[in-house]
């Protein structure tokens, strides 16, 4: 990348990485395939894009094998916008993310929404420079991914289905394991780590703190304003929305609504009159009708 | 009795700054709307995404109000507060408004992208020893300012691969902005310093 006035200071450190997601808080980060939607998302006031080739809902309506996106769409996505720019790979794809890194992007995303090419090891994200976000369904995976190097979490739900249960599921499962850990004695800490599946340090931290030490989004089936604001009141710092916005009837006006409710999530009347006039959401399909194979959410442990 | 300083709350890294502000005895507000700007002392503007905080800034209207507020109490930005707080930006979106009052360039990742966001000590002479633990974030940095403008802090030519003193904080009268982010540290010099800004204004 082109740095007019590199430093002689230290990069890659875990604050600066986790410190990247803390400026993002509050905000929308928007799904999106091509340069076009990246200007619709950022004049929305989107705080990021996620730049991928297909959003959620066409890889579950196409099938087949999710991968990286194309480097070059990648590159083009960060030339058209000012606001950071995220990019996916494949859950253990180490190489994806050596090229991903390599292209300048500011986060990865080692998602499951892509297909896993590992089905045992995630990355070792602590070898990177560039900050990892990845999915958790609860506070154990949240931590494995934290203990692997991961500087923001974001909940799973269930991508690509407009379906918000999910996406509350996740959110209310981590927020309650937290507050579990919080009311414990310290003697009891122990076995509550070997139950969460996750390090030790990590959980006495997270008790004493009451909340996860990096950022935490939520993601996955949020398709209206007020599913993002739901989102904020339950405690997400941000939201992610994928294909909600690109695959409802008015993109733009989507768009906007949703930031504004990100914004104002504690003020329903500000959330109401973004939900006015908004043409269709996002058709959708119920999660409950994904046979068990096709959850996105179960990939990853 | 205590000042009440207000932190704009349209996105970033808000709670960081409440805390910090909360540590030093002040009753801290978070401002989204016109309405919260009543009766603050002092405003802080977080760490964030600029670009983004501009647009929300134009569609809330808020920058009128906060134009006529900055000639009337102190303002602190961190950051993206920087680049609110600059007279004008140099590789921004071209149609990126300021709330402005610093006569300031401010070059929006002088640093490059993430990978190049670094930590590093800083002399700062206006908060004494020892020397301050930086963070820069995509950070903007100084790029021109004018004769008003206070240079707080630089990042010194032989540190600088430019070879050239590097602003990162400045002051000119009420307004102070820093490239860095006090806010995620435990070193609260910074906002001790503009507390003392906002209690002797």
């Amino acid at each position: 990348m082109a740095t007019d006035a590199a430093s002689t200071g230290v990069t890659g450190t875990t604050r600066v990485k986790r410190g990247m997601a803390d400026m993002l808080k509050g905000g929308v980060i928007m799904d999106v395939v091509n340069v076009e939607q990246a200007k619709i998302a950022e004049d929305a006031g989107a705080i990021a894009v996620m730049a991928l080739e297909r959003v959620p809902a066409d890889i579950r309506a196409q099938g087949g094998v999710a991968r990286m996106s194309d480097p070059t769409m990648i590159d083009e996505i960060i030339q058209a916008v000012s606001i950071p720019v995220m990019a996916k790979a494949r859950i253990g794809h180490f190489v994806e993310a050596q090229v991903i890194q390599s292209l300048g992007v500011d986060y990865i995303d080692e998602s499951e929404v892509l297909t896993p090419a590992d089905y045992i090891n995630h990355i070792d994200k602590w070898a990177f420079t560039v900050p990892f976000v990845c999915g958790a369904t609860n506070l154990g995976e949240a931590l494995r991914r934290i203990n692997e190097g991961a500087a923001m979490i974001r909940s799973k739900g269930e991508a690509g289905t407009g379906d918000v249960s999910n996406a509350t599921g996740h959110i209310r499962t981590i927020k309650g394991e937290i507050r579990r850990l919080s009311s414990m004695s310290k003697d009891e800490l122990y076995v509550a780590a070997k139950e969460l599946q996750a390090p030790y340090d990590l959980v006495c931290e997270v008790a004493e703190k009451g909340a996860l030490p990096v950022v935490l989004f939520t993601a996955g089936g949020i398709a209206t304003p007020a599913d993002a604001a739901m989102m904020m009141q339950l405690g997400a710092d941000g939201v992610f929305v994928g294909s909600g916005i690109f695959k409802s009837g008015d993109p733009v006006k989507r768009a906007n609504a949703i930031v504004q409710a990100t914004l104002h999530f504690d003020n329903p009347d500000e959330i109401a009159k973004a939900s006015r006039g908004l043409g269709e959401a996002m058709v959708g399909i119920n999660v409950a009708d994904i046979p068990v194979p096709h959850r996105l959410a179960e990939r990853g442990w | 009795m205590s000042p009440v300083i207000g932190v704009l709350a349209i996105q970033g890294d808000v709670r960081e700054h409440a805390r910090c502000l909360e540590q030093l005895d002040v009753d801290v507000r978070l401002v989204k709307t016109a309405e919260q700007l009543k009766d603050i002392a002092g405003l802080v503007i977080p760490g964030g995404e600029s670009t983004t905080m501009s647009i929300l800034a134009v569609k809330n209207n808020l920058f009128g109000p906060l134009r006529e507020l900055r000639t009337q109490i102190p303002m602190y930005g961190s950051c993206a507060g920087l680049i609110m707080l600059a007279n004008s930006i140099s590789d921004g979106r071209a149609d990126q408004e300021t709330i402005g009052g610093l006569s300031i360039t401010a070059k929006r990742n002088a640093f490059g992208r993430q990978v190049d966001s670094f930590e590093i000590d800083l002399h700062i002479p206006a908060i004494g020893e020892p020397d301050y633990h930086a963070v820069f974030i995509r950070a903007p940095l100084v790029e021109a300012a004018s004769s008003a403008v206070e240079v707080l802090a630089a990042i010194p030519a032989g540190k600088s691969l430019t070879g050239t003193d590097q602003v990162v904080a400045v002051r000119q009268d009420n307004l102070m902005a820093t490239s860095f982010h006090p806010e995620i540290t435990s070193d609260l010099r910074i906002h001790k310093y503009f507390v003392d800004m906002v209690r002797s204004a």
